[in-house]
């Protein structure tokens, strides 16, 4: 019993928004990781309150990206895609 | 403040909580309480990761490293933000295979094993030990601000009363409602909701503190930003290998921390709370940061040097004047070390009882496993656990004298509990982890954290000499703990987590891949790797255990009544009546996740192996299991070859039997034909006869009528001939002329002979006379017998206004083909294969003479002329194909 190797749009689409959640921590990183390249230019201080900004707004995107991702996953349906990969 | 209206506030707070948990259990008990299971309550129930030390702690790191402390709250947003990665399997095989706790993950995992569950254990409670203690620091220090400037009759109390009342006090909730039962998943409704309402508790009390100091003592956000700008706080760096290590670290606590193990998977009620913790866990834990800075800020600019940052929560408002803002800021800080204190007592408990004290138990008296009362057995060892991990953190609390920054030893126990994580990871997502890596891995990994971090927290010459510390042991330098294989100069902490994990994975990984897995081992590992497949987990049959010693020992740890519901309905599943099902494997599993539940896997494992006998399976058996399955699929696949065989058959079958058919009707339809062949000349021999013995006749006349009896008689003798030499011909034992003959001379002989049918039409024959000069070795009389048979056939049945007949030869090789083509209609496709049929003929108005015996002698002498004779589709027209090998060697022939 293999999984089909096309889907209908619909679960295409659920499929996508899975890689979308999985790729949003990896983006979240990347975001919290950036302020460590800035600054480094001017030596004598960091930009404190430019940086409180940034992390907090990022931290907006985050949660508000998760909360729209979160209801649309589907988690009941058994699916594959995780496990396929392990012998 | 008087002191006494505090500790009235916090007394009455504590009763309202008791009776919060109290009447929930109630209503949960008489199952009302469906609302209180709610994504909401659950989300909440996370934030004991929120402890005092966040509470208080976060605005002193702020105070003291900038923006550092947000990475303790960035790397759990991570991880939540993430949940389809591991949150969600790691929630998935919790239900499962009912985990009670992080160690009956972990011995879970690797075959039911004590052994890692005791490691676990250990690491969980000494890490766990000083948080406890900075807990209930952290709440005398709080009533010590309180009482400390106002000295208005209630002098600072002694320090120790007040933490030996808060741990006793704690400890009271903890065993109230923490063991009340011995829930099949280790669940608490009532604890799971007093902790959702602290956890709103202390959000408000934060955020109302936050508001007062940026809208109250500062002018709004634009203010409060330039004043960030102008403050010390500006001044801190960003060290990326902290940035990146503590974001790390924090992710890793997040899970692996005994307590928030608890509240995220074992206290789950339903796999759909974690889709909405994924977001609001996250916005949770921003919106507890969000005041934090501006309250370090303003606290570092009004509060007097050298006052303690920690405490800033406390003492800005009081300081201001706002009595009752700080009141709410103490219960904040109150709920945040009480909870914590609350789910670690009762997780770590939990891991004692089931990993330490059962087993111990077990081992002394395994007579009693069956008939001593395991229930009244693991409630009591659990409440003596309470009470020794609170023990524990007071005594912790007393030695250390409770002197140092919040935020380290939260940190150290962060880095003591991330070595789980190697063990735990691999045993979710490699099915190649086994247990002696696991166990090696945790073993090096607990090592070096306290050989490099967690002794030296102590201070020189507390637990490590500070020669040591300098030096190195016996002076080796390389081995000194803060600066392990010469790695110098960056942070302690870091230094740790980094060799700590790094040694703890390497053994983990080196050592899984040179051991081999036990059986029970590699059955679990697929089923956590596979957690998402519902695939049953391979049975072994091996009954033998006594329904009735089962029940009487599930009586014991899950209580009559509901032992014996489950057995009901497992019976009943049986399609049995009785209470007792039989024990097959699936019943047997069943019943050791319902016990695992309760008392771990690794007890449950052990009480049930003693009564099944099932201790004893080899990877042998495994192997059997999977050799008859391997057998059961080769036959089948079998099964389906012969299956494909007998349609081939079939098929076959039915298309003889079509033919037969067929030729049945046909020879019917030729008996007719022949009595009435054979009766026309007969009728006219016998009539012509009898006139002419009548005699008295012209001589002319009796010449003409003898004419007529002599044509008849020879159109008998040549069907007889026809017949006897088909017969001869289809028998095999023709006698054949063999010599070197000219296929031109053959086709003029054939044309020549074949004139006489019919010679009233006239045909165009087109043929090629170069490409005929092919000298054939073969019988040249029978396959000019041949030619003729076809050039009159198409002489008799073409009918084409003006006839023609191209006969068409070809050399391929050893083999010679003739086509004889004419331009009539040709034959219906549903007819091509039956004209080589004795007997067949097409149309019954050509009637042209022959009994339809020509093309079906054609094909017996070209058989016996190693050739074949065919009619060739296709070409719109009526084409016949003869081929014939250019040397005809035959055995027989000779």
């Amino acid at each position: 019993m293999k999984a089909p190797l096309f889907l209908a749009r619909a679960s295409y689409r659920r499929r996508r928004l899975r890689d979308a959640a999985r790729l949003l921590p990896l983006v979240g990183a990347f975001l919290i990781w950036l302020p460590m390249l800035w600054g480094k230019s001017d030596s004598t201080a960091r930009d404190t309150g430019m940086d409180v900004i940034y992390l907090f707004v990022v931290w907006t995107v985050l949660v508000l990206a998760a909360a729209v991702l979160a209801p649309r996953l589907g988690g009941d349906e058994p699916e594959r895609t995780v496990t396929e990969d392990e012998g | 403040m008087p002191f006494n209206i505090l500790v009235l506030a916090s007394l009455a707070y504590v009763i309202f909580l008791f009776l919060v948990a109290f009447v929930v259990e109630r209503r949960a008990a008489a199952g009302a309480a469906r609302w209180l299971r709610s994504p909401l309550v659950y989300t909440l129930s996370l934030s004991v990761y929120c402890t005092a030390w966040t509470f208080y702690g976060a605005v002193g790191y702020a105070a003291r490293s900038g923006l550092e402390y947000l990475t303790i709250y960035l790397g759990p947003t991570l991880v939540f933000v993430g949940w389809w990665w591991l949150l969600r399997k790691l929630v998935r095989i919790g239900r499962q295979q009912r985990v009670t706790s992080i160690a009956d993950l972990i011995s879970s995992r690797y075959g039911k094993s004590n052994l890692l569950g005791v490691i676990v254990t250990v690491i969980c409670v000494v890490a766990a030990t000083p948080y406890i203690a900075l807990q209930l620091q952290s709440v005398t220090l709080s009533f010590g601000v309180f009482a400390g400037p106002t000295a208005d009759g209630w002098a600072m109390p002694d320090r120790d009363i007040t933490s030996i009342w808060v741990a006793g006090g704690l400890a009271a909730f903890t065993i109230l409602f923490g063991t009340r039962n011995l829930d099949a998943k280790e669940q608490h409704t009532g604890v799971v909701t007093a902790i959702a309402v602290e956890a709103v508790v202390k959000l408000v009390a934060l955020l109302a503190v936050g508001i007062f100091v940026v809208w109250g003592l500062a002018s709004g956000p634009a203010d409060i930003l330039s004043r960030i700008q102008s403050s010390e706080i500006a001044e801190w760096q960003m060290k990326p290998s902290r940035w990146t290590g503590l974001i790390l670290l924090s992710a890793a606590a997040v899970i692996c921390l005994p307590r928030m193990f608890q509240v995220l998977v074992v206290e789950n009620s339903d796999e759909r709370h974690l889709a909405t913790a994924s977001w609001a866990f996250p916005l949770y834990l921003m919106l507890m940061s969000l005041f934090v800075v501006p309250i370090a800020v303003m606290g570092l600019e009004l509060m007097p040097e050298g006052s303690n940052p920690d405490l800033f929560v406390l003492t800005l408002p009081l300081s201001q004047g706002q009595g009752g803002l700080a009141m709410l800021a103490f219960l904040g800080g109150f709920s945040s070390a009480t909870s914590m204190v609350i789910v670690a007592a009762i997780a770590l408990s939990t891991m004692v009882s089931n990993h330490v004290v059962m087993p111990l138990w077990l081992s002394l008296r395994p007579a009693r496993a069956v008939s001593g009362d395991v229930r009244r057995l693991v409630l009591l060892s659990r409440r003596l656990s309470i009470a020794a991990v609170l023990g524990l953190g007071y005594a912790y609390f007393r030695l250390s004298g409770g002197s140092e920054a919040l935020a380290a030893i939260g940190l150290i126990s962060f880095v003591g509990v991330a070595q789980i994580l190697p063990a735990m990871l691999g045993g979710l997502f490699w099915r190649g982890a086994t247990r002696a890596g696991a166990v090696l891995g945790l073993t090096i990994g607990f090592a070096i954290w306290a050989y490099a971090l967690f002794l030296p927290s102590f201070g020189p010459d507390a637990v490590i000499p500070a020669r040591v510390l300098a030096e190195g042991p016996f002076g080796m330098g390389w081995l000194r703990p803060q600066a392990l294989f010469g790695v110098e100069g960056i942070d302690p902490l870091i230094h740790a987590l980094f060799w700590s994990l790094a040694f703890n994975t390497a053994a983990f990984c080196a050592l899984s891949l040179m051991s081999f897995p036990g059986p029970v081992e590699r059955m679990q590992g697929a089923a956590f790797v596979n957690a998402f497949e519902d695939s049953a987990a391979p049975n072994w049959a091996q009954g033998g255990a006594d329904p009735e010693a089962l029940l009487v020992m599930a009586q014991r740890i899950l209580g009559e009544e509901e032992a014996l519901a489950f057995f009901e309905a497992q019976a009943r599943a049986q399609g049995k009546a009785a209470y007792l099902p039989d024990p097959t494997p699936a019943f047997i599993e069943g019943l050791e996740r319902r016990l695992a539940g309760s008392v771990g896997a690794a007890t449950a494992h052990a009480m049930i192996s003693q009564l099944a006998g099932r201790a004893a399976v080899s990877v042998e058996d495994l192997m059997a299991v999977a050799n008859e399955a391997a057998q059961i699929m080769e036959y089948s696949a079998r099964l389906e070859e012969q299956q494909e065989e007998l349609t081939r058959a079939a098929r076959q079958l039915r298309e003889v039997n079509e033919k037969l058919t067929q030729i049945s009707v046909q020879k019917d339809a030729f008996l007719s034909q022949i009595s009435h062949e054979l009766r026309t000349p007969m009728t006219s021999i016998r009539a012509f006869s009898e006139i002419l013995m009548e005699g008295d006749m012209p001589a002319d006349m009796a010449t003409g009528y003898a004419r007529i009896i002599h044509e008849e008689a020879i159109r008998l003798t040549r069907l007889l001939d026809d017949l006897l030499d088909l017969s001869v011909l289809e028998s095999g034992t023709v006698q054949l002329n063999l010599g070197l003959a000219n296929l031109r001379e053959m086709i003029d002989r054939a044309l020549a002979s074949a004139g006489h049918t019919r010679p009233e039409r006239r045909f165009d024959i087109q043929r090629d006379p170069a490409s005929e000069e092919i000298f054939l070795r073969t019988d040249s009389d029978r396959l000019t017998q041949v030619f003729i048979n076809l050039i009159s056939n198409a002489r008799k049945y073409c009918d084409a206004a003006a006839p023609e007949l191209r006969i068409h030869v070809r050399r391929k090789g050893a083999r010679v083909t003739i086509d004889f083509i004419d331009n009539g209609s040709g034959i219906p496709k549903d007819q091509q294969t039956l004209i080589f049929e004795k007997f067949a003929r097409l149309t019954d108005q050509t009637r042209a003479g022959g009994a339809g015996l020509g093309l079906a002698i054609c094909r017996e002498v070209m058989a016996n002329l190693g050739g074949t004779i065919g009619y060739l589709p296709g070409q719109g027209r009526a084409a016949f194909r003869i081929t014939l090998p250019l040397r005809l060697e035959r055995a027989a022939a000779e």
